[in-house]
């Protein structure tokens, strides 16, 4: 059984099919970019699967119960978790406290009101370890909001991450950020993955990354699935080549 | 029967005033996503510089005549909202955050509220010359004050006149489209600081002609901002907020309430009032028409 | 961020602070131990608003309906049961407070900021308006007045000659004991998980949820503990006056609530009882001096708002980090 399976979904904007009859599965333990032009229907698919937005009409199966009606904090509670394309954080709180407020989540420790957050050492240790796994040592106290552009970046994904999903959507991850921190965050996501905790989506246009980090890729094209397979069949793929690689067949 | 056309009457002529302060505030939210906390105090403004022109002019001009004074409460109001905006509201977009309009806002009721306790005093205004020279018109066997179907009918053209205005005219569209997307409206050319300025001063004339037309009718009184604003926050509440649709539907809607209200339940005729707006909240969080919230 | 002072800092200063304030029935005299006492009712008050506003990102204009409804549920169960002890109001008094807030706040909190902050103040106007027109059960705008209370379940009278003054004392160190309570409680509060919850609602609501808060659910709970702080202040007061009118439902008082909050510093901890504090003295002064001071109330808040929306606590904090930069060099 599929950990993730969406079938025939459909979301319209106006007269605009964003997800036009998408068939979309995700097996466990996969590390999967999800590409495509602007309007492909990326960010609406994932939209969809994690309850920003309600389909028209088709199903979402997750580990085989349709959660089509499901509210977003179920969704998570059930392990799926998104990252955002525009960063999006508590910027008035700490780097650390953004962290471990997902911990706390995970952890089911968010009704706490009778001890200090700071006293729970093993949630701060391991929000401390998950953001030097993104490399953001030592910006534990510092406020998210003053945070430079790329380690805002890497912290959207950290605290996505310390949910610990089963299934993790990243919207655009490495986009803004320099090539080692580019590095940093697939080379955490992909070790996780292999280690057999978690599955994860990429959306992704940095083709290079695509090609190195994933073992599967998905092409969407005006809201369909134009390829779904392996990066070198992808690749060579007469319509992906067409309409998304410029109509030149990469090395 | 005869009891019941009047109830009508009453209705429309109080959800006229009530359309033009729903439709005002709404007008400014729907461009600028700003609620003016003073715009209850915008109302009794225009209510007593419009009393306070016809009194002044009373027992001078005749009384034709003064039906061309009612409008100064209106114009008055408007005017301050042009300063208002630039002055207080301006430096608050970048800044962000929604309480910080609310709470400038609020400070200006309070500064509004008292400079007009220390203008006009404690002691009620009444104009009410304009309803006497009208006086009353015969419907079945009933008398009804003609003035009544003159504020119905204000009320009338003003919300057509707005709704030409926002959907037919250029700067109509252009109001629309700031609304719709700041950002892009300004980039595509728009000088967006005078869209806001002119969304703030039509909302505020709206509702300073609300407060012009029912001074002849009834009495300026201090209090009277608080509770018309208490008021259409109750017809937004109910009709939405954003829309000049919902304003006339929650106007409509809040003076029948209360015109039922008053006959059955003088006493708590206002709780009355909360608890539908209550009610339709629970069923409809965004009002029936609402937009933006 | 919530602005922070070091924790030595704030413990030194606190103590201090903490000191001073014992010695005062002893150095002034009883108007200004009673003034002190109605300032630190209020900071009580200003610090449960506060974590609606400065915590969970919620303005509420319509916070004299708890003060209000705490101070009238000791009224009307003084006059139509008999009650004395402060304790017992107390219960009562947060009890029914703590109740109106779940219903008011169920109604607010589905809603975004705005449409909250008017649906609050409209909601405390639903009970002035009760207060005001129930003529039989509330007096109306006679109001009602409350014997001196017993304290300490009944081990303290104050009956007799010189019963004034030695109220005064008594009460005034019962409600630094109120005082201190709170700030601890609600300290604890904003820095538990729970706390750093209702934060993250503030700065984004929508990441918020997508990270799995159940966010109008916390939003509720936080309009209830809010209610009740305000509730307590509305109890602790009346033996202040020993007599409540509707005034302390109607808006103006909503505002002031507000406007104390603000001028201290409302993305503080601290600020609103430094607020709280300042402005009772303000008020008080400015009453005297002019009778328009609500005006006055206005054209600071509007200065305030535009030029120094940190309040008081943000130009102190802005000073001592200039003057540690300085001494730097």
């Amino acid at each position: 059984m599929a950990l993730l399976e969406t079938r025939q979904l459909v979301k319209s904007f106006g007269e605009n099919r964003a997800v036009d009859g998408v068939n979309f599965t995700v097996n466990e333990g996969e590390l999967l970019a999800l590409i495509g032009s602007n309007g492909a229907g990326k960010t609406t698919l994932v939209n969809l699967i994690s309850a920003f937005l309600h389909p028209d009409e088709g199903e979402i199966l997750f580990k085989g119960d349709n959660i089509n009606e499901w509210s977003p904090s179920r969704r998570i509670q059930a392990g799926i978790a998104r990252s955002f394309q525009l960063v999006s954080l508590f910027d008035d709180l700490s780097a650390r406290d953004n962290v471990a407020l997902a911990i706390f989540r995970r952890d089911n420790k968010i009704g706490r009101v009778t001890s200090l957050a700071a006293a729970d050492s093993a949630v701060s240790d391991e929000a401390d370890d998950i953001m030097g796994r993104f490399g953001l040592v030592d910006k534990g106290d510092v406020r998210a909001g003053e945070l430079a552009h790329g380690e805002r970046k890497l912290l959207d994904v950290a605290v996505a991450f310390a949910l610990s999903p089963d299934l993790l959507f990243l919207d655009e991850p490495t986009s803004g950020v320099n090539t080692r921190d580019k590095n940093q965050i697939m080379d955490t996501i992909s070790n996780v993955v292999r280690e057999g905790n978690m599955s994860a989506v990429i959306i992704e246009h940095d083709m290079d990354v695509v090609f190195t980090y994933s073992e599967r890729i998905v092409a969407m094209h005006h809201g369909v699935i134009l390829a779904d397979g392996k990066p070198e069949d992808v690749r060579r793929n007469p319509d992906v080549i067409e309409n998304m690689l410029g109509g030149v067949a990469p090395d | 029967m005869d009891i019941f056309v009047f109830q009508i009457l009453n209705s429309l002529f109080y959800a006229s005033v009530l359309f033009l302060i729903a439709a005002g505030l709404s007008l400014i939210y729907g461009v600028m996503g700003i609620v003016n906390l003073a715009h209850g105090s915008f109302f009794a403004l225009g209510a007593y510089v419009t009393a306070t022109a016809l009194r002044a002019a009373g027992d001078v001009v005749p009384a034709p005549v003064l039906f061309l004074l009612l409008p100064t409460g209106a114009i008055v109001v408007g005017l301050v909202g042009l300063v208002v905006e630039p002055v207080l509201l301006r430096t608050l977009y970048k800044r962000g955050g929604e309480e910080y309009p609310l709470l400038i806002t609020f400070g200006l009721l309070l500064i509004l509220e008292d400079a007009m306790r220390f203008i006009w005093g404690g002691n009620p205004l009444p104009a009410g010359k304009l309803v006497e020279y009208l006086g009353s018109i015969s419907i079945l066997d009933l008398s009804y004050p003609a003035y009544g179907l003159f504020v119905i009918a204000i009320g009338a053209v003003a919300g057509i006149g707005l709704w030409l205005f926002v959907y037919k005219t250029r700067f109509g569209s252009v109001l629309r489209a700031t609304s719709q997307d700041m950002k892009m409206a300004s980039n595509l050319g728009v000088n967006t600081s005078m869209v806001y300025m002119a969304a703030f001063g039509v909302g505020s004339l709206m509702v300073g002609l609300g407060g012009a037309i029912i001074v002849p009718y009834q009495t300026a009184v201090l209090g009277m901002g608080m509770d018309a604003l208490i008021l259409a926050f109750v017809v937004v509440v109910i009709g939405g907020l954003g829309s000049l649709k919902g304003a006339l539907v929650g106007a409509l809607a809040v003076s029948f309430v209360r015109t039922l209200g008053i006959q059955f339940f003088p006493e708590i005729e206002l709780a009355v009032l909360y608890i539908i707006a209550a009610l339709v909240l629970l069923v409809r969080p965004t009002g029936l028409f609402g937009g933006k919230i | 961020m919530m602005q922070n002072t070091s924790l030595r800092s704030a413990t030194i200063a606190g103590f201090s602070i903490l000191a001073g304030l014992l010695v005062v029935p002893f150095i002034l005299d009883p108007y200004q131990t009673l003034l002190l006492t109605y300032g630190l009712v209020m900071a009580i008050a200003a610090l449960g608003f506060n974590l609606l506003l400065g915590y969970t990102g919620l303005l509420s204009f319509g916070h004299s309906a708890y003060f209000g409804a705490g101070a009238y549920a000791v009224a009307l169960s003084a006059k139509y049961l008999g009650v004395t002890s402060m304790e017992a109001f107390i219960a009562i008094g947060v009890l029914s407070t703590a109740l109106i807030a779940a219903v008011f706040g169920a109604i607010c909190v589905r809603h975004t900021k705005i449409f909250f902050a008017i649906l609050a103040m409209a909601l405390s106007q639903v009970i002035w308006t009760l207060a005001y027109k129930l003529y039989d059960i509330t007096n109306g705008t006679d109001g009602l007045n409350i014997p001196f209370p017993t304290l300490l379940g009944g081990s303290m009278e104050f009956v007799g000659s010189g019963s004034y003054q030695r109220f005064v004392n008594a009460y005034y160190f019962y409600v630094i004991g109120f005082f201190i309570a709170a700030l601890v409680v609600m300290w604890v509060i904003v820095n538990s998980p729970f706390g750093k919850v209702l934060q993250s609602i503030r700065d984004n609501d929508v990441r918020a949820e997508f990270i799995g808060m159940p966010v109008k659910l916390y939003r509720w709970f936080a309009f209830i503990i809010s209610g009740s702080f305000t509730g307590l202040a509305g109890v602790l007061w009346i033996p202040l006056n020993r007599h409540v009118t509707p005034d302390v439902l109607h808006w103006p008082f909503s505002g002031e609530i507000v406007f104390m909050t603000v001028l201290g510093g409302f993305k503080s901890f601290i600020g609103p009882v430094v607020g709280a504090l300042f402005f009772n003295y303000l008020k008080t002064y400015a009453i005297a001096w002019t009778e328009y001071w609500q005006m006055l109330l206005g054209i600071v808040l509007v200065v305030l708002v535009i030029a120094l929306p940190t309040g008081i606590v943000g130009i102190i904090s802005n000073l001592a980090s200039r003057m540690r930069a300085g001494g730097k060099q």
